[in-house]
């Protein structure tokens, strides 16, 4: 895919590196500064009885935490995650999960707004003109997808038009086998977006993969004016893919495709090639959020390029530093390329040892 | 490598998503197959009304007549499989390749999946009861100056099918002569027959907007079950308990199919062994109209004894010897667990056949893993006194007359062997009971003039309330 020659692109990967490990550096030394940390990774330097700031050098030496934990984020105080750096910020509460249990939550200030920004660069304008409305078809709530879309809208010029939409709600019908209900709950879904697309002249939208399905099963969406389609939150097959463009969509609406949650940011999509047959192949927001691909049985080790793992994150920014969590997704490893000089990640999908006990496909 | 594709409206679709199929013994690979994603099935499922309107321009004899051509492309042509040709000795190997059922029994099923196409005319009388199909046609008639009318009740029959006997693909073949478009989603490891009937019906002049083929996971198939008009499950216990509240799905789970000894019946029970043994044992026992329970009002413990020692003979054999009485399972595990999930629940009860043999239940053969017959005498609250395997397994149960049939419970087939006309008349009263042979009939014999399994023309036409005057409305 690199339109680079190997060794111009060999040097943007060391290049990326070293950006990398200065990052490393600068978001260590935030989150364990006594000034600036948040009161969880300061106890946890505490009782771990090292000082990251005097050992972590580099992007490797972040290891040495193992794997973060997502339980660690659940529950309260959730204060106890926001860097006194900070301490006089207005903050948002995203959470993610909880339709049984307690929801992981995440704090920010403005690291939705930046993600977003950042992911605003990738899009072509052509399909996402500067200016234009966007529909919100995705879940609302306490989700961080809702308000960093209405920004991403806002950021280029446009206002985005929600809807309502509790993914808890949908996941407690699916798992009481109540089918039927949930689907009455996706075309109420599906009703709010017709009105607004409707009563408005909408040209960009953000929505998840099954509720695109439903929403082109009663419309077409470039008679009304859609150009461009911003699609994640579930799991998207390369089949899928393939079926979006060719069927969903048509050659008049560019497709989008992201891989995201609340605790990473937003990965972008590579534009698809002919030889990658609707791969969808995704490249974080490096340095704020790197994804790597680990052998299951020993999350340290990377496995080859092309080979399957399980995916790793590490979210490093000033407002949250997550090392090391090992998501419930596997795919396979993708080289650098020119665009994204850092690992990316090939056909995302449920991790094969958990997929009996996840209830995907929500919206 | 052979590549089954999605039928799109007939059309082949290549996915990118594909299943493969390997042979149960060796491992090769038999074939991809085309997987489709649930969102791909919905869209289609949306254009229900064109695939029947390729249907509405036919008569009812005219498709009778296709059915016939069909039956012959299916028994004696090659077919179009993805893009390569299929013949008659390929499907039969591809079968016994995927799913161990030795070549004989797919032969078998084979001839039974023709003879339902050849037999149409037959096979829609014996379900419509019509003694003219025209009126299938009008829409109306009469019948002894009653006037009667009928209406589809859905756009198209979607149907979830099983892995286990090809024999069943005879039930929804029918659907096309009834006017009614096909959405099939095939079995994971028998994807062949239901691709080549709907070949064999194209070849013969059905248009090909009439079928689906979707093999695909288990959430597409049940919205396969949601957005058909009609539909058919085929599964086990499980699966056809998540469907049992929907009266648009008709469920085909397991048969707890029987025979019945009384009075004389029981008395002269050596007369009938044979035609017991044959409905237990007949395609490996994996069929929902095998006999997997006797209940005899005398005589229990020497029938036990006696089927044990006719199935004590069965070994297993090589897939192409014509002798070969019982298949081997794809998966050893599963032959183990089943085997295993008898001894549990024995509870002081003996596998007769087991002691006649001298060898254990299990048993491997150049590289294959079967279960062999297996018959437990026990009364009938024993666990193991009314169930069912996918091997050759059945309890004797000993009863009193007046137990039955209250004592049965659900039976898809019921063959009783009695001259007592009050337990015939309970037996015809019963509600649980799908078909009743009286007499020595095997429970494995169908009457192409008699709905079996469920009425399909039931099933996909409702009768409603008529009136006409024949006159012109000025």
């Amino acid at each position: 895919m690199s339109t680079a020659n190997a060794p111009e692109l060999a040097a943007r990967v060391q290049a990326s590196k070293e950006a990398l490990d200065a990052h490393v550096r600068e978001i260590i030394e935030w989150h364990f500064n006594p000034e600036t940390g948040c009161p969880f990774w300061l106890n946890w330097a505490e009782n771990a009885g090292w000082d990251p700031r005097k050992e972590v050098h580099n992007y490797a030496d972040l290891d040495k935490f193992g794997n973060f934990e997502d339980d660690w984020l659940r529950g309260g105080p959730v204060r106890r995650w926001v860097p006194k750096g900070y301490a006089d910020k207005p903050v948002y509460v995203f959470e993610t999960g909880g339709s049984t249990g307690v929801p992981k939550s995440r704090m920010q200030i403005n690291d939705f707004r930046i993600d977003y920004e950042q992911f605003s660069t990738t899009l072509p304008d052509e399909a996402f003109p500067k200016g234009s409305d966007w529909l919100m078809l995705g879940p609302s709530g306490p989700r961080r997808l809702r308000l960093a879309v209405e920004h991403l809208a806002q950021h280029r010029g446009g206002i985005a038009f929600c809807v309502d939409l509790d993914p808890r709600w949908v996941i407690k019908l699916i798992k009481r086998g109540e089918i039927r209900e949930a689907e009455l709950y996706k075309q109420h879904c599906i009703d709010q977006a017709l009105t607004i697309l409707r009563a408005n002249e909408v040209k960009c939208m953000f929505t998840t993969p099954k509720l695109l399905e439903a929403l082109c099963e009663k419309i077409d969406l470039a008679k009304y004016g859609i150009k461009g389609v911003f699609c994640g939150g579930t799991e998207m097959t390369p089949q899928f893919h393939r079926f979006a463009v060719e069927e969903l969509l048509g050659p008049d609406v560019y497709f989008a495709p992201t891989y995201g949650n609340t605790l990473m940011g937003l990965a972008t999509h590579r534009a698809p090639a002919k030889e990658d047959n609707w791969a969808i192949i995704y490249y974080p927001p490096a340095p704020r959020a790197l994804l790597e691909v680990v052998n299951p049985d020993n999350p340290l080790e990377l496995v080859p390029y092309g080979a399957t793992g399980r995916v790793r994150l590490t979210t490093l920014t000033k407002e949250t530093f997550i090392p090391r969590f090992l998501e419930r997704d596997e795919c396979e490893r993708e080289a650098p390329c020119d665009q994204y000089p850092w690992d990316g990640v090939r056909n995302v999908r449920p991790f094969s040892k958990f997929q009996k006990s996840v209830v995907e496909g929500v919206y | 490598m052979i590549h089954i594709p999605i039928l799109r409206q007939g059309k082949p679709y290549k996915s990118i998503d594909v299943n493969r199929a390997f042979h149960y013994r060796t491992g090769e690979q038999l074939a991809e197959i085309s997987q489709a994603n649930i969102g791909l099935i919905r869209r289609d499922l949306l254009k229900q009304g064109e695939m029947q309107a390729a249907l509405q321009g036919f008569t009812t004899r005219e498709l009778i007549a296709l059915a016939k051509k069909a039956a012959k492309h299916f028994a004696e042509d090659e077919l179009p499989l993805g893009d390569s040709m299929q013949s008659p000795d390929d499907i039969v190997k591809q079968i016994t390749g995927t799913t161990g059922s030795p070549n004989v029994m797919v032969r078998r099923n084979m001839e039974k999946v023709r003879g339902v196409l050849d037999s149409m005319e037959t096979v829609l009388s014996g379900l419509t009861r019509l003694p003219d199909l025209d009126m299938l046609d009008r829409g109306y008639g009469e019948i002894g100056g009653r006037a009667l009318s009928f209406f589809p009740r859905g756009k198209s029959l979607g149907v979830i099918l099983p892995s286990n006997s090809p024999g069943v693909h005879s039930l929804w073949a029918p659907a096309i002569a009834f006017k009614t478009p096909l959405i099939l989603k095939p079995g994971g490891s028998e994807p062949w027959t239901p691709y080549r009937i709907a070949q064999a019906y194209i070849k013969a002049g059905v248009p090909p907007e009439a079928f689906g083929y979707y093999s695909t996971n288990h959430g597409g198939g049940g919205e396969i079950l949601r957005q058909s008009g009609r539909g058919m499950l085929f599964g086990d216990v499980g699966a056809a308990k998540a469907w049992s509240g929907d009266p648009r799905i008709e469920i085909h789970g397991p048969g707890y199919s029987k025979v019945i000894l009384a009075d004389e019946g029981a008395k002269n029970w050596e007369k009938y062994i044979d035609l017991i043994a044959d409905s237990i044992a007949q395609n490996s026992g994996r069929s929902c109209v095998n006999c997997s329970s006797v209940w005899t009002t005398a005589n229990g413990k020497e029938i036990a004894e006696a089927l044990a020692e006719r199935f004590a003979k069965i070994a297993p054999r090589a897939e192409d010897d014509p002798e070969a009485a019982v298949a081997p399972f794809a998966s050893p595990d599963i032959a183990r667990r089943i085997s295993a999930m008898i001894d549990q629940e024995m509870d002081g009860a003996v596998d007769l056949v087991e002691a006649k043999r001298g060898t254990p239940r299990v048993a491997d053969k150049d590289g294959c893993t079967y279960v062999l017959p297996a018959v437990v005498h026990v009364d009938k609250s024993h666990a193991l006194a009314n169930r069912e395997f996918l091997f050759p397994y059945a309890s004797v149960v000993q009863v009193s007359p007046e137990e039955l049939p209250d004592c049965l419970g659900p039976t898809l087939v019921c063959t009783a062997i009695t001259s007592d006309r009050a337990l015939q008349q309970r037996l015809l009263a019963n509600n649980h009971i799908g078909r009743l042979n009286f007499g020595p009939i095997s429970t494995m014999k169908i009457s192409w003039d008699q709905p079996h399994e469920g009425n399909l023309f039931d099933h996909l036409y409702a009768r409603r309330a008529f009136q006409s005057v024949l006159e012109t409305v000025a």
